[in-house]
């Protein structure tokens, strides 16, 4: 995870677009800001990063999807269910499951596990829209490929 | 249609808390019942689920756009009812 850029995954493990399926790693850091405030003492990684993170790994997957022509962006939460803490240096590995792709939006179910369980779930909504501009795009293709997904060259022209 | 008015009027009263009897055919779901774009999202979801169908959305909003459709032809039930029941006749079988 590099949390002082919002990033909340490290690499895509797998992906399967026909089934609609996508698996992630992301790695807590061992020190953080968030952690001095998040608490002292006791820190943990808070539950709202925990539903980001399934958030972003459902979201590539929907970027996939959408061939890189759409941009998938958060806007709804349901039954979102923290069940462990999450401490820093701790692994996660996280899944996300197409549950509806539809015209201008996408909805996807998320899941995060570590060594001691299920640590979260959560169903996560997108509305998709098209990139507002080629450099946002841009960045988002080079971002999927520091996550070690491959980016078919069909996907790589630039959006109509 | 009358079949699909009433899921869909079931539809949205669940899904934006809005009183069932409020619900008409003729009503337009913006101006008359209020309801928001990301209501809206969810309402498309559930019908899209309900019939199992893919509703168009962004095509119909380009349409619009372009003068080729108004929004009356989709944002009010009945009409947003008939083309549902076209994206069912249309579907293979």
């Amino acid at each position: 995870m590099r949390l002082e850029y919002f990033q909340l995954v490290d690499r895509v493990e797998e992906i399967d677009p026909v089934a609609g399926v996508i698996r992630t790693t992301a790695q807590v850091p061992d020190k953080s800001t968030i952690f001095e405030g998040h608490f002292e003492g006791f820190p943990i990684l808070p539950g709202v990063l925990l539903v980001e993170c399934m958030a972003q790994t459902a979201g590539h997957l929907v970027l996939v999807l959408e061939k890189f022509v759409r941009m998938p962006f958060l806007t709804q939460i349901e039954r979102a269910k923290l069940r462990r803490f999450v401490e820093p240096g701790q692994r996660l590995s996280v899944t996300g499951r197409l549950v509806h792709l539809g015209s201008g939006y996408a909805v996807a179910s998320g899941k995060i596990e570590s060594d001691a369980g299920l640590v979260a779930e959560a169903e996560v909504r997108f509305r998709t829209l098209p990139f507002p501009n080629d450099a946002m795009r841009q960045i988002m293709l080079k971002e999927v490929r520091r996550l070690g997904l491959e980016v078919p060259p069909a996907d790589e022209s630039p959006a109509p | 249609m009358q079949e699909t008015f009433t899921a869909v009027a079931d539809i949205i009263a669940e899904t934006c808390n809005i009183d069932r009897t409020t619900i008409r055919p003729e009503s337009h779901t913006i101006n008359d019942l209020g309801i928001d774009s990301l209501d809206f999202l969810d309402v498309t979801f559930a019908i899209d689920k309900r019939f199992g169908i893919k509703m168009p959305i962004e095509r119909w909003m380009q349409e619009i756009n372009d003068g080729k459709g108004s929004v009356d032809d989709y944002f009010i039930l009945q009409n947003l009812c008939t083309k549902i029941d076209e994206l069912m006749a249309a579907k293979p079988a």
